[in-house]
């Protein structure tokens, strides 16, 4: 399998999104594992500015050649922040899924719902059954 | 393309028809329903015809070559079906015929109803749902009624475990009801803990496809029913894969409450491009009043033996009403009727058991060849995965696209989703063992390839008219156009990838 790169600065949901926090900012995207998973990102639907996202729901849709997949808010609290780039050249998800490919950032309104996420080194023994 | 478009062979003038000298006094069309040009091609007669062949024999399909995909996309169409579909009577019926004058067509429904009822098990049957997705969503609209009927407003939970259907969650969030997804255990079934945890007094009911699409039996499918019955929740069978069940399992003596069949599936209808489908539901004496309708019953028993029943059309007390125009695609009930007909009980029977042994000798042969996620005793079709340890850049659509050069169309590629890789088979139980043993090689032959020379799966087909297609492209910049594309156009599209 092909390696996957996990950085350590950043928490992870078992619905394969990740968390980068910088005060309460919280930037979402999907993981190396996912977009592996998915191959060919071809489509991406994003909230507005202003959504509400509650832990573990819904909160926009990713597509590929193989699958359509929910995106999960890992995270409870109000969009701030769409990336537009990552909507008209979803591909970045695959090339670049930690820096150009984010998705949203959110300001996170219950600090408690960051709790039960994972760090680089969980996530990746999580995913080694699922490989 | 080995063949231009049609606009492509058009010649200004040219025409395909000759039409006959007008008769009659010309009255000129109003002049604002006038238009100047007409975007049709301008062929010959013979130029229509050569282009329509030569683009059928491009086609790969179950009538020239084993065809994998199966019940689910398609199985085998006997051409009875067709004729029988054609007969004048059938074929001509207006759909505003008055009942009487539709006597025949409405007998076929009726024991059509009356069939699917036996094979299921339950007590009534509704032929109105088009679709499979239809009667999944009409069984679920029936659930919901029933609660609310009983007092239950609160029961808006439907348990969907991750080896259902795709269309089963789709179809709880359509009737506005809240899906729970469940896990599956390590052999496949569904996890009975996690099942246990959800049944609570706001279950609507469970939706489970049996065999599931993994192709597996649900080893505890009974505790599953016990479970879901003792908090108040019904169960309804998404019965796409009955194809494994015939004559064999009743769904209602396992205790299911509800189910949809797809005649396009398992009784050999059309389907995919060749015709609509058809999704009847099945269900117990407590849903009966709910079924969509009209539904076809007896309104006069026969006087005598020489004597036939009058049939008409009811409306089920409690309906939850009419989902498709006139009565259902009728032109399937009659091909699926026929099909029955042909093959009788034990002939259903026999069906189902061949396209389990089938499917089965197909597995056992594989196994030392591909991974096979879940390797049990599996229903009508299994699962593989389409990689292999140590080869990072063969996938199982490269697979797929080498099944071609061999001559087999490829299975159904990355569903259920919860396998890697998955490759689905089901080769039905129309086929001999010959022609099995001809796949299992290639099978055998492509994981040697993918190995010892990987960019040869890679670049497959080599020997299909059309090459591989770039299906990143294909999703985000479709074109749908029969006619060449305006040169600017294309330059805006050329330029954009």
């Amino acid at each position: 399998m092909a390696q996957l790169n996990y950085p350590s600065d950043l928490k992870y949901a078992r619905t394969d999104e990740w968390v980068r926090l910088e005060g309460d900012i919280a930037t979402i995207g999907i993981s190396d594992f996912a977009q592996d998973q998915l191959n060919d990102v071809v489509f991406v639907e994003l909230p507005e500015v202003g959504t509400e996202v509650k832990k573990g729901e819904p909160f926009g849709t990713v597509e590929s050649v193989k699958a359509a997949s929910d995106l999960n808010a890992p995270v409870t609290g109000t969009v701030t922040e769409v990336n537009d780039a990552v909507r008209d050249n979803p591909e970045l998800i695959n090339s670049d899924p930690y820096e150009r490919g984010w998705l949203i950032k959110v300001k996170v309104s219950d600090p408690d719902s960051l709790n039960d996420l994972m760090d680089s080194a969980a996530y990746a023994k999580y995913n080694e059954p699922r490989m | 393309m080995t063949e231009p478009l049609i606009y492509d062979q058009s010649v200004p003038g040219r025409t395909g028809v000759i039409l006959p000298g007008c008769d009659v006094p010309e009255t000129p069309l109003p002049t604002d329903l006038m238009r100047d040009d007409l975007d049709l091609p301008e062929v010959s007669e013979l130029q229509v015809i050569r282009h329509f062949v030569r683009l059928s024999q491009l086609n790969m399909a179950i009538d020239t070559n084993f065809y994998p995909l199966g019940s689910c996309t398609m199985k085998y169409n006997p051409k009875i079906n067709e004729d029988v579909a054609r007969l004048p009577g059938f074929a001509h019926l207006h759909p505003l015929t008055d009942e009487e004058g539709a006597q025949g067509a409405l007998a076929v429904m009726y024991e059509l109803q009356r069939w699917l009822a036996e094979i299921s098990g339950f007590d009534a049957v509704s032929l109105q749902p088009a679709a499979g997705a239809q009667g999944e969503f009409a069984g679920i609209l029936m659930i919901r009624k029933y609660h609310l009927d009983n007092g239950h407003p609160e029961r808006t939970k439907i348990l969907v475990p991750n080896s259902a259907h795709g269309t089963n969650p789709a179809t709880v969030s359509m009737a506005g009801l809240r899906v729970v997804e469940l896990p599956s255990d390590e052999d496949g079934n569904v996890d009975l803990e996690a099942l246990r945890r959800e049944c609570d007094e706001t279950v609507a009911g469970m939706m489970i496809t049996v065999p599931s699409t993994l192709g597996l039996y649900e080893r505890q499918i009974l505790d599953v029913i016990q479970a879901v019955h003792d908090c108040g929740g019904l169960m309804y069978m998404d019965g796409a894969n009955m194809n494994s069940q015939l004559g064999i399992v009743k769904p209602a003596e396992l205790g299911f409450d509800v189910m949809h069949y797809n005649l396009h599936k398992t009784f050999s209808t059309p389907h995919g491009g060749g015709g609509p489908g058809s999704g009847p539901v099945a269900v117990t004496e407590k849903l009966a009043p709910y079924l969509p309708g009209p539904i076809v019953t007896i309104v006069e028993e026969p006087k005598d033996e020489n004597d036939a029943p009058l049939y008409g059309f009811t409306m089920p007390e409690k309906s939850i009403g009419r989902l498709k125009v006139f009565h259902g695609n009728f032109g399937m009930h009659t091909r699926a009727y026929t099909y029955m007909r042909v093959h009788g009980a034990e002939g259903l029977r026999e069906v189902a058991r061949h396209a389990v042994l089938n499917a089965n000798y197909v597995r056992v042969k594989l196994q030392d060849d591909y991974h096979i996620p879940y390797n049990r005793p599996c229903g009508h079709e299994f699962v593989l995965e389409g990689r292999f340890e140590g080869v990072d850049e063969v996938h199982a659509l490269d697979i797929s696209k080498r099944l071609i050069d061999y001559g087999y169309h490829p299975p159904t590629n990355y569903f259920p989703l919860i396998v890697n890789e998955a490759l689905l088979i089901e080769p039905t139980e129309t086929e001999d063992k010959q022609t099995l043993d001809g796949f299992v090689e290639a099978m055998k032959q492509i994981a040697k390839e993918a190995r010892e020379n990987p960019a040869l799966l890679r670049e497959a087909p080599h020997t299909a008219p059309v090459r591989r297609v770039d299906e990143v492209k294909a999703a985000k910049q479709l074109v749908l156009c029969c006619r060449p594309i305006p040169a600017p156009e294309r330059a805006k599209n050329e330029q954009a990838s």
